[in-house]
């Protein structure tokens, strides 16, 4: 038993990292209808701007590790919103698969240069948080694990807050259902598809950071397996949809723990592609997502 | 109040709109009819600013809009109803009214026309929280209308609003638009299939044919026009 809820403990935070990266795929592809592929990358910044701000904070505190935290979401929202003007908004009208492809070309840009500014080999996150291990029972929960929890749980509700009952948010889901009744209305959808990139990359950052304090090695290619993972989530859950993100997130985050505890362990990254698999097959709108059928 | 000249649109290769002219003076109801694919849709869309003329020229209150982006169209003034009414469907009927307000500040403005909206339209105040896909045809053309409503417009442009919807609903709409223009002197600009029901409600009528006006005139005597009625009225 006690076994069994430190997995459940140990998968939820992982799960709670991969709702993270997931919720940016999905609110991208809410109002743009494609996968931004270069999504994982900027996780992978986020853990790398958390690193060089390391450097300047001093180690072990927990306004420091705010600090890092919050300076690397901004970092990275920024990131997304350059990365957005630069490359996806000059194909507006042109075909997916264009977008696609461009989506490709940056995850590749973002990854080379992180090697050639960070160096390929493999550096050490520092303990940007204090340390310390709580006991409960046999449990055993460490401060970073209960960190990522509390992190992405308030980053969720915040989350769920600006999109459900802002003006902006409101704007989100209504470019997302019919950008050109959008425009109508007299929203600028540019405007807000910035916004929803820099929303997206900001907590792909917080996921970075929150990876890297208890994967505490980080690399320029650290970002493409969580993000793969995070993909699936995001399908898993419903693509577009946002609640549906948080949920694959976890389930496929305690899902993949039990099975790395398990005999079948060298299966752990295989599970989220068979679940993508058996997702597609049988309900490919995913858990929360429902084909809408618009009444004419 | 609106002015549009020589207006050429083509999709691609294809010419949807051959050089329209027209014009619609303050407070009146004008429609403009003609058959599916005539031009009328492209016509609205190039106005609001969706879509982008090959030549000719929009003017809305004495000023150009013809580069004008339709995101800024609409704080003008100038309010668009589109064919299918393009609802929200997963936002409730509240909140598409909110979106309607979207370019709006004043407090008391927004509740002032919220309230103004569930006086035209009192089934929208009884499904308020509800989703908006989950609507009747006839309640969400209300609910499109009344969007547009919240974005205090002074031109309404309204793409057949009878379009799939139940007969005994298009009545009740079609007196509803006659009021807004009434009593809130909202200048309209009607497009319709329905030939007889827009001539019946409106003032002054273009006809239009495989993207040229054919016809235009005094919706009333258009009425009586044996031409017209062959073709449009049913005989
Ligand atoms: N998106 C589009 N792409 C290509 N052709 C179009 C498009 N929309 C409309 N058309 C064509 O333009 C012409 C006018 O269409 P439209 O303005 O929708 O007519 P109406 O609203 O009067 O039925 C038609 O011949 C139609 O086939
Ligand atoms: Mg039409």
């Amino acid at each position: 038993m006690t076994e069994f809820l430190q997995q459940l403990l140990n998968g939820l935070s992982l799960g709670a990292i991969y709702a993270l990266i997931a919720l940016g795929y999905t609110m991208v592809y809410g109002v743009l209808r494609f996968i931004n592929f270069a999504h994982s990358d900027v996780f992978m910044v986020g853990s790398f701007v958390g690193y060089y701000m390391g450097k300047l904070i001093p180690e072990g505190t927990l306004w420091g590790g705010l600090t890092i935290l919050v300076g690397s979401m901004m970092a990275c929202a920024i990131l997304g919103m350059t990365i957005e003007r630069l490359a996806y908004r000059p194909l507006r009208n042109a075909p997916t698969l264009n977008v696609l492809i461009t989506a490709i070309g940056v995850s590749l840009l973002l990854e080379y240069t992180g090697q050639v500014f960070f160096g390929a080999a493999p550096r050490n996150f520092p303990a940007i948080f204090p340390v310390t291990n709580f006991h409960l029972g046999g449990l055993i929960i460490s401060s970073n694990q209960l960190m990522v929890i509390i992190v992405s749980a308030i980053l969720m509700v915040v989350l769920q807050l600006i999109v459900f009952r802002t003006k902006i948010g409101t704007a989100m889901r209504a470019v997302s259902l019919n950008p050109k009744a959008a425009v109508l209305m007299g929203v600028n959808n540019d405007v807000v598809i910035s916004f929803t990139f820099g929303l997206g990359s900001a907590l792909a950052a917080a996921g970075g950071i929150l990876y890297a304090l208890n994967y505490p090695s980080i690399d320029p290619l650290m970002g493409v397996m969580p993000g793969l993972k995070a993909f699936v989530a995001a399908i898993l859950g419903g693509i577009g949809n946002i609640p549906g993100a948080a949920l694959g997130g976890l389930i496929l985050g305690t899902v993949e723990t039990f099975v790395a505890g398990s005999q079948w362990s060298t299966y752990k990254d295989a599970i989220a592609f068979a679940i993508l698999i058996i997702i597609l097959l049988f309900r490919p709108a995913g858990l929360l997502g429902k084909f809408t059928v618009e009444k004419v | 109040m609106l002015k549009v000249s020589d207006l050429q649109v083509s999709y691609g290769a294809i010419s949807a709109l051959g050089g329209i002219s027209f014009e619609i003076p303050q407070g009146s109801i004008v429609t403009l009819i003609g058959g599916n694919g005539a031009g009328k849709t492209t016509t609205l869309r190039t106005i609001s600013g969706l879509l982008r003329p090959k030549s000719g020229s929009v003017t809305f209150l004495g000023e150009d809009i013809t580069a004008v982006p339709a995101h800024k169209i609409v704080a003008r003034g100038l309010c668009h109803v589109p064919e299918g009414r393009m609802i929200f469907s997963n936002l409730s009927v509240d909140e598409n009214l909110s979106m309607g307000a979207y370019l709006q500040t004043d407090k008391a403005l927004i509740a002032k026309n919220r309230d103004y909206v569930f006086s035209v339209f009192p089934r929208l105040k009884e499904r308020i929280k509800q989703m908006a896909g989950t609507l009747s045809g006839g309640e969400q053309q209300m609910l499109a209308i009344g969007r547009a409503l919240m974005g205090n417009p002074k031109f309404l442009m309204l793409d057949e609003p009878s379009l799939g919807i139940a007969p005994r609903l298009i009545s009740t709409i079609f007196e509803k638009i006659v009021e807004i223009n009434k009593s809130h002197g909202i200048t309209i600009l009607l497009v319709e299939q329905n030939a007889n029901l827009a001539l019946e409600v409106s003032r002054y009528a273009y006809v239009l044919e495989t993207g040229r006006i054919a016809m235009q005139g005094e919706s009333q005597k258009l009425r009586a026009d044996p031409q017209l009625k062959a073709t449009y009225l049913g005989g």
